[in-house]
């Protein structure tokens, strides 16, 4: 009833969701917007997840504080680490030959973020903050041991990915805090895999796997998987024993693969059974593993 | 709910309009502008007949408010080829193949397409399809409008060779 009366007053074809729209000029301005509106405003960055959820009434925030006007610099090296501002986007992050060299997981898998406009408008801090488990950045972020820079009322404090994806659309940002850069060991030398299976080319991942072996400590070997629980997945260093043992060994990819697909409780979906995912993971991380340790012999 | 009033460049003119906090770049272009070559689909950023150019690089209008979009440049497709004029030349690679039967996803599929060819000039079939799969066509199958754009490709790298 009352949203009938809502349209008869207003004749536009979106009823409207009714939010403050207010401006961060400065990641200080997010975080003291943020603070007044005590947990009931949303950041807006690139708004490719939030501005559809809006639209169609899954979130309804009093306010959006837009850091879009915020002043933002390009990918840069500091200290051993490649440094993405919050506000880049995966458009920069897919041309950026900065992140190619350093980060070529990264590279490659932003790729098959969204399409092209969801790319051109879709940021790193956003992709990371809305913590969908199927999210291509969240899992290389995890993959390459990456840590997140938050700046809240209290100042900037760095969350390692690993603590930062706490479940489905949840994270470890406090209410007042908003993330404002992405630290990535440099990785240049690295061997790497990424692959995703999709019922239709630029949706949502069923499946992601990510691996990331460092140059240096073949040890460092990292798998983590996407789509497969409440958040991007990192798979535990135990059931990768049978690789580090024998990295040539083909059987050994196979085991570990077995192992890490059997260890895994995904969910029943419109993509697919927990059956199909394990499936899935159990292959493409069979691969992926042969590929990556395959590269790093070569490269010793 | 309050307006905000707001100057909204697009095609290379200047509109003031008075809109509210959430009305999306869609809605401001469509209903108060009255530009029909930017149209309502899927209103989640995924059908791509809502594209339109935000300094120079296609976006969804429908994943943007119209307030984030002042200070930019805004083009439509008839910014982009004035429809009083001769077509341009991937439009007329689009009527020659038969790439656009219903027109519906046309405008996006153009834009998109056209912002490829200025990027990447070398794209392969594979890269443009790539690039277009953010836009949906009911009609063609898709093979009419890759093939138009490989052409249109070719014929601007001979062009320029």
């Amino acid at each position: 009833m009352s949203q009938q009366m809502t349209r008869a007053a207003e004749p536009d074809r979106t009823p409207a969701t009714c939010f403050e729209y207010q401006r961060a000029e400065s990641w200080q301005d997010a975080v003291e917007l943020l603070s007044l509106w005590e947990g009931e405003a949303k950041i807006l960055a690139g708004g490719q997840s939030l501005v559809p959820m809006l639209n169609l009434r899954l979130a309804f925030p009093a306010a959006l504080i837009d850091v879009n006007p915020i002043p933002t610099a390009e990918p840069y090296v500091d200290d051993g680490h490649l440094v993405l501002p919050a506000l880049t986007r995966h458009s920069v992050l897919a041309r950026s030959e900065l992140v190619r060299r350093h980060a070529p997981l990264l590279s490659h898998a932003v790729q098959f973020v969204g399409n092209v406009r969801v790319r051109n408008r879709g940021t790193v801090g956003g992709s990371l903050s809305h913590a969908d488990p199927t999210a291509e950045i969240a899992a290389v972020v995890l993959a390459m041991g990456g840590t997140i820079t938050v700046l809240g009322r209290n100042g900037t404090r760095t969350i390692p990915a690993g603590d930062f994806f706490v479940t489905y659309l949840t994270t470890a940002l406090a209410e007042d805090e908003v993330v404002t850069g992405v630290r990535l060991p440099l990785a240049g030398g690295s061997s790497w895999g990424f692959h995703e299976v999709v019922r239709r080319y630029s949706d949502f991942a069923t499946v992601s796997v990510s691996v990331a072996a460092p140059e240096v400590d073949p040890a460092g070997l990292r798998v983590v998987l996407g789509g497969v629980a409440d958040r991007p997945l990192l798979v535990g260093g135990d059931l990768l024993d049978p690789v580090l043992q024998a990295p040539d060994d083909p059987e050994a990819a196979r085991t570990a693969a077995t192992r890490i697909a059997a260890s895994i409780t995904p969910d029943s979906d419109l993509h697919g059974s927990a059956d199909h995912k394990r499936h899935l993971v159990a292959v493409h991380t069979r691969r992926l593993l042969e590929q990556v340790l395959g590269d790093a012999g070569r490269n010793a | 709910m309050i307006k905000t009033q707001l100057l909204l460049t697009v095609n290379g003119r200047e509109h003031e309009v008075w809109v509210r906090n959430d009305r999306t770049l869609l809605d401001v272009l469509h209903d108060d502008l009255g530009m029909p070559d930017v149209r309502y689909g899927c209103n989640e950023g995924v059908c791509g007949t809502c594209t339109v150019l935000l300094d120079g690089s296609p976006v969804s209008a429908c994943t943007l408010y119209a307030v984030q979009a002042e200070g930019h440049e805004v083009v439509t497709l008839r910014g982009w080829s004035d429809p009083t004029e001769e077509p341009h030349p991937l439009q007329k690679a689009f009527l020659e193949r038969g790439a656009s039967q219903c027109g519906f996803c046309t405008a996006g599929m153009l834009l998109t397409a056209s912002h490829l060819a200025e990027e990447r000039p070398e794209a392969t079939r594979e890269d443009i399809r790539h690039e277009l799969v953010g836009n949906l066509c009911r009609c063609t199958g898709y093979t009419s409008i890759v093939d138009a754009v490989e052409a249109y490709l070719q014929q601007r790298e001979g062009g320029q060779g």
